[in-house]
């Protein structure tokens, strides 16, 4: 009891007494409401403020009522459009074939010894070499269409799918498997009711990864050689020093990025609502 | 290596028979020793021995969960057996009725599983998510999921350990009224002793991988702690498991003590 400072006494109201021992707060206190927006706000208010008083350089970064105008120009003659759709569906087919991959061969090895040490010791080689390293041998072996692009993004997607789906399929307690054994279940009743549903928060996790993963890998494909798309938009853009296309396709870019965790996330809560019912 | 039969000899009308068992998980020495056991239909055999004993092992013996565990010797079980274990063992991803149909292939299957939620007191909580349940309630689903396969046999290893003291004389009472409307053959491990006379048909001590005391427990249906009987028994079970030093037992000069045990 000496540690404690005094008791502080502090009236409500008149009749209401509240005393009691304090102690000086240590952590960071309480959560500040939309925090996550503050400093967004702040970063858009000083880019407005520099473009105004001239202190940012339109050649360094447009105005951002240009580049409003800009994007408004771009819809209007559907060209963020057609790039926005190209971009999106490069993403999505690379995505969805990484995923496939990494899913599959994460259960294949996962579930048999014979498939782990065929598959893993590979996987594990790969993932030391960087995706976007691939790509040189890449366009030799499929040139420079979509096969390339898609293939270069389901490369850079399937490790972290297989990594973590792997991962989660490993750290299944032995005592789910024992009770199955008890319970007599067969072998496709255990994968469907305690493998898969046990690997979940694993492969969810694995696929915020591979999201990001996906849309790092998208960038870097349209960029090197590409004839449509938002990255090949900026390219073009960065040609002719047209500084308001390129932040428009920045922006593009943010929003896809955000509006795919945002899905990852729904994705999450739906599947792992035992788990957020425990969380809160 | 052991037999591990799926069904009686027809010869036999026993639940249980267990013949010359040996389990060693070391060439050091073995944790069963030519264990015999044998457990007639519907009787209610409690399980004691010290830590080390093999009681676990026997239980996981007759679960057929001891695969890759050297020894010798016959394990005889029903078709049905069906395991309670320490830890409710439920799947969390699961709520509470997929968790006791889990692997049952019937029709019905959901229908009796909530009748068999509903014996065990669960009735409504058939959407809950496992962690929504208490202590108490995870390991009566674990029962319900365990009955809803009407089994011959019921193995339990310490099934209430994990529970407080109060939440377990409830479900002393729930597991006696459960097993004579079921009638299966029960082997519950414990090493609580009372727990034991109080359930119990008959209590088994093993010691040193072999059973050491056998015995059937005439006390009626009503077993209370007051009666001197079941403070004989317990003292003599206690002394078989090498606890001499008995500070819990009524002591009739005392006569305060004598209530609270009572109680």
């Amino acid at each position: 009891m000496t540690t404690l400072t005094a008791p502080s006494r502090r009236a409500i109201s008149s009749e209401t007494e509240d005393v009691r021992p304090s102690r000086r707060r240590l952590g960071p206190g309480q959560p500040i409401r939309f925090g996550g927006l503050v400093g967004i706000v702040a970063l858009l208010g000083a880019w407005i403020v520099g473009s105004a008083t001239g202190l940012l350089d339109p050649r360094t970064l447009t105005e951002p009522w240009t580049v409003v105008a800009t994007a408004e120009t771009l819809i209007e003659n559907g060209r963020l459009q057609e790039s926005l759709v190209t971009s999106g569906v490069r993403a999505a087919l690379g995505l969805g074939l990484g995923v496939a991959v990494g899913l599959v061969l994460a259960l294949v090895s996962g579930l048999s010894r014979v498939g782990e040490t065929l598959i893993d010791g590979p996987i594990q080689v790969k993932r030391s070499i960087p995706t976007l390293a691939l790509i040189p041998l890449l366009i030799l072996w499929l040139g420079i269409g979509e096969p390339m692009k898609i293939i270069t993004i389901a490369l850079a997607v399937f490790v972290p799918i297989y990594i973590h789906t792997h991962n989660g399929l490993r750290t299944i307690e032995g005592r789910y498997a024992e009770l199955a054994e008890t319970l007599g279940v067969t072998r496709w009743e255990f994968i469907r009711h305690v493998v898969l549903p046990g690997a979940m928060p694993g492969f969810l996790l694995g696929l915020r990864f591979a999201v990001t993963s996906s849309l790092l890998a998208l960038v870097v494909v349209e960029v090197i050689n590409a004839t449509s798309g938002i990255g090949h938009m900026i390219t073009l853009a960065s040609s002719y020093g047209q500084t308001d296309i390129i932040v428009v396709g920045l922006v593009v870019y943010a929003l896809l990025g955000v509006t795919a965790d945002a899905v990852v996330r729904f994705i999450e809560r739906k599947a792992l609502s035992w788990r957020r019912t425990l969380a809160s | 290596m052991a037999s591990y039969a799926g069904e009686l000899s027809p010869h036999q009308d026993a639940a249980v028979q267990v013949t010359d068992l040996h389990r060693s998980f070391n060439k050091a020495g073995g944790v069963l020793n030519g264990l015999d056991l044998e457990i007639a239909p519907g009787e209610f055999v409690a399980l004691l021995g010290r830590s080390g004993s093999g009681k676990s092992t026997l239980l996981r013996a007759l679960a057929g969960l001891d695969r890759g565990v050297a020894g010798t010797g016959r394990v005889e079980v029903p078709a049905k057996v069906s395991v309670v274990f320490q830890d409710s063992r439920l799947l969390p991803w699961k709520r509470v009725l997929d968790n006791v149909v889990l692997g049952l292939r019937a029709g019905d299957a959901r229908e009796r599983g909530l009748q068999a939620l509903a014996e065990v007191g669960l009735d409504g909580r058939d959407k809950a998510w496992p962690h929504e349940l208490s202590g108490g309630e995870q390991q009566r689903a674990a029962l319900a999921r365990s009955l809803v396969r009407d089994p011959e046999l019921l193995l339990a290893d310490e099934p209430f350990g994990a529970l407080d003291a109060l939440t377990r004389i409830r479900m002393h009472t729930l597991l006696r009224k459960l097993c004579e409307v079921h009638q299966p053959a029960v082997l519950l491990v414990t090493h609580d002793v009372d727990e034991a006379i109080v359930l119990a048909d008959r209590v088994i001590v093993l010691d040193g991988g072999v059973v050491r005391h056998d015995a059937r427990i005439e006390l009626g249906t009503r077993r209370s702690q007051a009666d001197p009987a079941f403070a004989r028994l317990r003292a003599q079970l206690l002394s078989e498991l090498g606890v001499e030093d008995d500070h819990d037992a009524p002591r009739p000069t005392a006569g305060r003590l004598s209530e609270r045990a009572a109680s």
